[in-house]
């Protein structure tokens, strides 16, 4: 279906990446959110709570990120589109409810404006050390889609992704951006309504007693039904059956977490999404997401003017990961340069899936600013001879 | 003899309420959250509600088990975490009458901030609170409603902390009806819930129950019937005492009744003005249209 324009503000417009991402929320049907403030996701919830009373929803500031984090969910059992937004120590306060949301296959978005962390760290400065948190943060067996945008335009268009994938997959969406992706003023086009495609909420057409909220469908997604409508749902974040029953058994267990999990690995290739620079004839393959992939990207340019051929792949979804790919370019590609503002996450997922047949050199940085384009470009420089002594605590 | 035997056991009255097909439910006998379930049943049916849109939100814990139980749209949520949910709920959907149902441990303890708040908002909710003293469904640890000198699982020689008087905490938040009675008073609870329905904003009722199986025994209280007995003996109904003096002390004397009815304008009346007010005809509302997709 094509999003409702009440929402959409179309035009050309000169927005930072937070706001871009209100709108995005706004285009993609959203109309409930529930936030707690911090730095430096706050704008995000104040462009949402001043447009929203115009088109027909509400924001409310819930008392915190535990509370805002499960407002939602009540809301889109109600009926609503809804998410929430936050930064590290709002996001880990969350985590609770990203396994809720996952057990009890709840449709919704959670944006993280990554700052530098642990803790209070740095809550005006970027960073990109909640990757892993982003996926494994709560406990238990689950899988969650995240999205990593690298310019407000895409703040805004991965919103909508978000959304949509959410209704597509009944998970929790994370939108892992970072202060510099949302303190960053570019130009936003926003399209026409019409031009918006958005997934709707998968209702099922069953009468109650023909129901079940878990029964899963052939992609191993159930169908949904909405509050108030007499189907007496009973809704549980304990192990359940498919009437939604808890079942404390060894059985339900197997059979819930499985589905949890599988419906989005064996959906992974539908989701997966990279994009590409200069990878055909890549000898060394640059793998960076959000803000660093726009460094990496000058950094690959620099190689390649030197008479490297450098390439970059750069997911836009970052969980799950693009494994097929990388396990296929690890079959040509002569080494993998990873720069990430943390100090080693998804290098490791890249290590992974290359599995000893490609080098994969982490470029670390902790956070507070970007990496240098020439950082990046050393460690391919290093790269050029083989065993050109890169340091044994580089090369992973 | 044998045509006494042979009659059929008379329907369970409020078996239309209950998911049957859950039974037998997980709560030890003597236990009083059965008895406040009953009442809510009855309440349910003397306030003529639609049962399509009366909402059970539970956490977690013993009571946090309500939700399961009831043949209703229901939530079993996390720990505290029932009224952030159930506002979400009542936001999103203003037509649904949306009650919580939970524990002292969950409403109070872990959940405290979300309850404060809830009350200060005046969201329209309908808070259930079934106070047995106790952590029951770990075993029987302290709560933030143990009253001082108790023994518990985690306070061998007696607890020393001083408990919250829920009805002074819930006023002094913002409720705008709150109410004190035990499992000894079914009528009274059911006519509570009852009021409680028909009132707009966040009300708040406490129901002192039995947990027979840790807080009786540990502290030689008797049985489930022992603890009807203290409540009818030690109760004292009074209407609109004020909360500040409700304090519950170990085997002390149990001041119930309706402490608290008034009017104050709900979240929603609230935003809605202040909306209408500044943006005009600019202000869209939350129509059912744009809100739930």
């Amino acid at each position: 279906m094509k999003a409702d324009p009440s929402g959409v503000l179309t035009g050309t417009h000169f927005l930072d990446g937070d706001q871009a991402c209100g709108e995005g929320a706004l285009a993609a049907g959203c109309r409930f959110a529930a936030g707690y403030p911090i730095t430096p996701s706050t704008e995000i919830v104040e462009r949402f709570a001043e447009r929203v009373p115009l088109t027909g929803g509400l924001f409310v500031q819930m008392e915190d990120e535990l509370a805002s984090s499960i407002a939602i969910q009540g809301a889109v059992w109600a009926g609503a589109k809804a998410f929430t937004v936050t930064s590290g120590p709002g996001f880990s306060l969350m985590m609770e409810h990203v396994g809720l949301a996952a057990m009890t296959e709840t449709p919704l978005v959670i944006v993280n404006v990554q700052r530098g962390g642990p803790s209070t760290g740095l809550p005006t400065l970027p960073g990109q050390a909640d990757v892993m948190q982003a996926r494994w943060g709560s406990h238990g067996d689950y899988e969650i889609i995240a999205l990593s945008p690298n310019s407000p335009q895409e703040c805004f268009d991965l919103t909508i992704d978000a959304f949509n994938l959410a209704e597509q997959y009944r998970v929790p969406v994370i939108l892992l951006m970072d202060e510099c992706v949302g303190h960053m003023t570019e130009k936003v086009v926003i399209p026409p309504a019409d031009q918006i495609e958005i997934v709707p909420r998968r209702y099922t057409q069953r009468p109650p007693e023909e129901y079940q909220p878990y029964h899963p469908g052939p992609d191993l997604v159930p169908e949904m039904v909405k509050a108030g409508e007499g189907y007496r749902i009973h809704i549980t974040g304990l192990t359940h059956d498919e009437h939604g029953y808890p079942a404390i058994t060894v059985e339900a267990q197997q059979k819930l977490v499985r589905r949890l999990v599988d419906k989005i690995r064996r959906n992974a290739d539908a989701i997966v999404r990279c994009e590409e620079h200069q990878i055909e004839d890549a000898d060394v393959v640059v793998v960076a997401y959000g803000i660093t992939s726009r460094v990496a990207l000058r950094a690959v340019q620099m190689a390649r003017e030197q008479g490297i051929a450098a390439g970059l792949l750069r997911p836009v979804v970052v969980w799950p990961f693009p494994e097929k790919r990388i396990r296929e370019l690890a079959t040509r590609a002569r080494a993998f340069v990873v720069p990430e503002m943390n100090y080693g996450q998804l290098v490791l997922e890249v290590e992974r899936c290359a599995a000893g047949r490609a080098p994969t050199v982490l470029v670390p940085h902790m956070g507070g600013t970007v990496h240098h384009p020439e950082e990046i470009l050393q460690a391919i420089l290093d790269l050029r001879v083989p065993d050109s002594g890169v340091p044994a605590d580089v090369a992973r | 003899m044998s045509s006494v035997i042979n009659m059929p056991a008379p329907p369970n009255p409020v078996e239309e309420f209950l998911r049957s097909d859950r039974m037998p439910h997980i709560w030890c006998p003597g236990c009083g959250i059965g008895t406040t379930v009953n009442c809510f049943a009855r309440a349910v049916r003397q306030a003529k509600l639609d049962l399509d849109k009366l909402m059970v939100v539970s956490g977690i814990g013993c009571t946090g088990r309500v939700a399961g139980y009831m043949n209703l749209d229901s939530f079993h949520t996390t720990h505290g975490r029932a009224i952030p949910f159930a506002t979400g709920l009542k936001l999103a959907n203003p037509e649904l009458t949306v009650v919580v149902y939970s524990g002292d441990g969950d409403l109070i303890g872990i959940g405290g901030n979300h309850f404060i708040h809830a009350a200060r908002r005046n969201v329209d909710l309908k808070v259930i609170c079934v106070n047995n003293f106790i952590y029951g469904m770990t075993g029987g640890q302290v709560a933030p409603t143990t009253p001082v000198s108790a023994l518990t699982s985690t306070t061998r020689y007696g607890c020393y902390e001083e408990p919250f008087n829920l009805p002074y905490l819930a006023e002094s938040s913002g409720a705008v009806y709150v109410a004190r009675w035990t499992t000894f008073h079914v009528r009274q609870v059911a006519h509570a819930m009852v009021e409680a329905f028909r009132k707009k904003g966040f009300t708040f009722i406490e129901i002192l129950s039995p947990c027979p199986t840790l807080y009786q025994r540990r502290n030689r209280l008797g049985d489930g019937l022992g603890a009807m007995e203290y409540y009818r003996d030690n109760s004292e109904i009074r209407h609109g005492a004020n909360t500040k003096e409700v304090g519950i002390t170990f085997q002390g004397p149990l001041v119930v009744g309706k402490f608290v009815d008034i009017e104050r304008p709900t979240y929603l009346d609230l935003m809605n003005q202040q909306l209408a007010r500044t943006l005009d005809a600019k202000y869209v509302g939350c129509t059912e249209e744009h809100v739930r997709s």
